[in-house]
């Protein structure tokens, strides 16, 4: 049982992390092309309208709710005199209605992809595990959140918290981990699964957020004069997209 | 001063024909892949008529190109903000039933189909889901008029002319206006672009996307009123018209020129003042902006122009080819050359010569000699229907500018008519519209009878140099998904396995590559091999 713990609370995340990190300097080295959002709006638009949004900006306060919980340590909220029942209530309220709001998003996707004929062709492999994935990660992460409303709820911050910042001081606290109630065991796993599969899924388009758009001039000029540019070369077993011709000769 | 060139382009719709010849060789040459079944880098439409995609020069509705807001220039879509904020569902973006629903034939069946008492027939089949389809729209559906007035009447150009013009309108009038992108001087495409991926070539001016860094958020298609940005939903990367900037490089027109068959394409380097594009935008009213962009070009006899151009770095061979190009001087020098839609404040550049013929048509039905200077120019004027109608599409809606060019080419005719006919030259005719003998000569040489090398004023590219060949070598648009059509034949949804032994994507060994092919020589493997020689 122990040896299973360190495995999988010690052990394991390492290799996601370097996984994801490793594999999404390759994907970009390699096919810069496959970074794109592979969007359907152009078969339907209607569905999407709704739910795009709503997962996505359902995800963006679900991230943050996640940064707050995992990356902020207790002592800095007491210095900021939140008491410990507001934390607890903001964090059951806002991130529950984040949560439900990124799984209607995400249900109405998958019932989108599933139902409207020329989405369902557009799916790739990675696609049909990244979908259900997706969507167990996040029913366990509600589950998770759902149990704040017990009198006593598992207090994370003393537990998976302390196990996720220790994994960065390369000093994991497996114990903390195997203590965490079975459903912050599961949704913990689930993700490491999410961030092995990353760089390897359309999920890339999230690290290429085109935040330098705010400060960019409208208009842009290139000029044709190659510079040595990545040639980015075909990776074996994975889609052959190797356009980026017109990219090449016009810088 | 500082001097910029664009390879622009003008098109003399008095002699398109509306054979669709372009659009098929364009077809051809781009978009004969799966994810652009959809897409027409250049289309001929039928005017008046909805176009393609449906009723896309109605701004209201899909937001295309720019509008000034407190005196500033902003995409008419949204600033910076709005757009960040509408990434994950652009609701501007038109779907493919604005543009068609692509489809195919069963053609299999024609063969396959087991004997039978009725003759088997290949049934219409969808490109985007391989179901079968009943086929209610196409690019050209409204081609001549097609559909009826019900069609004709979501024209959003008509719709701003009143209703009672509209039923005569529809029995007098007819022309054809084929589309390729703009190559805009002030391009809202590459404003709305999140990622950065689209911009303007330096050296001539043609706007590409850059497909390793488009990341498929769909704006451009939205922000470019003329929507000549398609969405390859198969590769999820924004593709448009290139210009075919591969062979505008070597000195070569576009395939939609080379192969024009009524001849109708003009193609040549424009000079023009970059620190006047952002005013000559911006300026307050829309029927000013053709005048301003006219502002915005240099004339390259000019000698400070072409030391201000040599400065700027542009060769030498530019500037004798802008002095030589015959999109100067049909925009410039006789003013025939009118920009598409200037009131989305692009400043496009590719312009046209507007329709003489379908006044010409109107006036010989009504018993009149058509060519007749007098009652031409009489009846340009009061033929104030199809005059308002093509100062919607070019100018804005001021007629002025219209009439004018539509009076000089008519002057043009009654002028030649009458060196044909030997009969006594009056040069009242050509100063009528400004023009003396000499220039009108020339400019009816330009219009009538300019051959392949006076149509297509071309130098070959400049900076850079030759790209160092790739890896591997070949064309560096193969591949799938790229426009380089050597992926495997029929690369649809019942694409051809690759023969065994070749990686995918790899040019097999029998097949020939022509676009490495200089025309010279025989090359290897077009030919089998006789019998008895050895490779």
């Amino acid at each position: 049982m122990n040896l299973v713990h360190t495995a999988l609370w010690g052990v394991l995340p390492y290799p996601v992390l370097t996984l994801a990190v490793a594999g999404s300097l390759w994907r970009y080295r390699y096919d810069r092309f496959g970074f794109t959002t592979r969007s359907t709006q152009l078969h339907e638009a209607r569905l999407l309208s709704v739910a795009g949004p709503l997962f996505h900006y359902g995800l963006f306060l679900v991230a943050l709710g996640h940064i707050a919980g995992l990356l902020v340590p207790e002592w800095l909220t007491e210095r900021l005199r939140i008491s410990e029942r507001l934390y607890h209530l903001n964090a059951l309220l806002v991130g529950g209605a984040a949560g439900l709001a990124t799984a209607a998003g995400l249900g109405l996707l998958i019932w989108r992809r599933l139902r409207v004929p020329a989405v369902r062709r557009t799916t790739s492999r990675s696609d049909r595990l990244l979908h259900p994935l997706l969507a167990l990660v996040l029913l366990a992460g509600l589950t998770a959140t759902a149990g704040g409303i017990n009198a006593h709820p598992y207090d994370y911050r003393r537990g998976v918290s302390l196990w996720f910042r220790s994994l960065f001081t390369l000093d994991p606290d497996v114990s903390a981990m195997a203590h965490a109630p079975l459903v912050y065991r599961v949704h913990a796993l689930l993700a490491m699964a999410l961030f092995a599969l990353w760089p390897f899924s359309r999920l890339v388009h999230a690290f290429t957020a085109p935040l330098g758009y705010v400060v960019r001039p409208y208009v842009l000029y290139r000029s044709r004069a190659p510079r040595p540019a990545a040639v980015s070369r075909r990776a074996a077993g994975h889609r052959p997209h190797r356009w980026g011709a017109s990219a090449r000769s016009g810088r | 001063m500082r001097v910029m060139a664009q390879i622009a382009m003008v098109m003399n719709l008095d002699k398109c024909i509306g054979c669709h010849t372009c659009s098929v060789t364009c077809k051809q040459t781009w978009t004969n892949r799966t994810g652009t079944e959809y897409a027409w880098f250049n289309n001929v439409e039928t005017r008046p008529g909805q176009g393609y995609p449906r009723g896309h020069e109605d701004q209201e509705k899909w937001k295309g190109g720019w509008r000034l807001k407190h005196g500033r220039l902003v995409p008419r879509t949204g600033g910076r903000a709005r757009r960040l904020a509408r990434l994950f569902a652009n609701p501007e973006l038109p779907t493919l039933d604005d543009y068609y629903q692509p489809w195919t034939y069963d053609y299999d069946n024609l063969i396959s189909a087991p004997l039978g008492e009725d003759l088997p027939t290949a049934r219409p089949r969808s490109l985007t889901d391989g179901r079968p389809t009943a086929v209610t729209w196409g690019p050209n559906w409204d081609d001549d008029l097609g559909g009826g007035p019900e069609q004709l009447a979501a024209d959003p150009v008509l719709r701003k002319l009143n209703d009672q013009v509209r039923l005569a309108y529809e029995q007098a009038f007819m022309f054809y206006l084929p589309r390729i992108c703009e190559h805009c001087l002030n391009p809202s495409c590459v404003a709305v672009c999140p990622s950065g991926a689209l911009y303007k070539r330096i050296e001539d001016g043609i706007v590409l996307v850059d497909q390793d860094r488009c990341r498929g958020w769909r704006m451009c298609v939205s922000g470019c009123p003329y929507k000549k940005v398609y969405f390859n939903h198969h590769t999820g990367k924004a593709e448009k018209c290139t210009f075919c900037y591969p062979r505008i490089e070597a000195g070569e027109p576009t395939v939609c020129s080379e192969t024009c068959v009524g001849r109708l394409r003009y193609l040549g380097v424009m000079l023009y003042d970059a620190d006047r594009v952002g005013a000559a935008a911006a300026v307050r009213d829309e029927q000013d902006l053709y005048p301003a962009q006219l502002d915005c070009f240099l004339d390259p006899h000019d000698p400070q122009v072409a030391r201000a151009a040599e400065e700027s770095g542009i060769p030498h061979d530019w500037l004798t080819a802008a002095r030589r190009s015959p999109v100067y001087a049909l925009i410039s020098t006789y003013r025939l050359a009118l920009p598409l839609h200037p009131e989305y404040r692009t400043l496009p550049m590719v312009w046209y010569v507007p329709p003489l013929s379908p006044v010409v048509d109107a006036l010989s039905e009504t018993g009149h000699d058509g060519e007749d200077p007098a009652g031409l120019f009489a009846a340009i004027d009061a033929l104030r229907i199809p005059l308002a109608y093509l100062a919607e599409l070019f100018t804005a809606g001021d007629p002025a500018p219209v009439e004018a060019a539509l009076c000089r080419l008519a002057a043009m005719r009654a002028h030649m008519r009458r060196v044909n006919l030997n009969e006594p030259q009056d040069p009242a005719i050509a100063a009528s519209v400004g023009l003396d003998e000499r220039s009108i000569t020339a400019m009816y040489r330009l219009l009538a009878l300019a051959k392949y090398d006076e149509r297509y004023v071309i130098p070959t590219t400049y900076g850079g140099g030759t790209p160092a060949p790739r890896d591997g070598g070949g064309c560096s648009l193969d591949g799938e998904g790229g426009p380089g059509m050597l992926q495997a034949l029929g690369a649809g949804p019942e694409a051809a396995p690759a023969p065994s032994g070749t990686p995918a994507g790899a040019v097999p060994a029998d097949r020939v590559n022509l676009l490495n092919w200089n025309g010279r020589g025989k090359p290897a493997g077009l030919f089998p091999r006789r019998q008895g020689t050895r490779p």
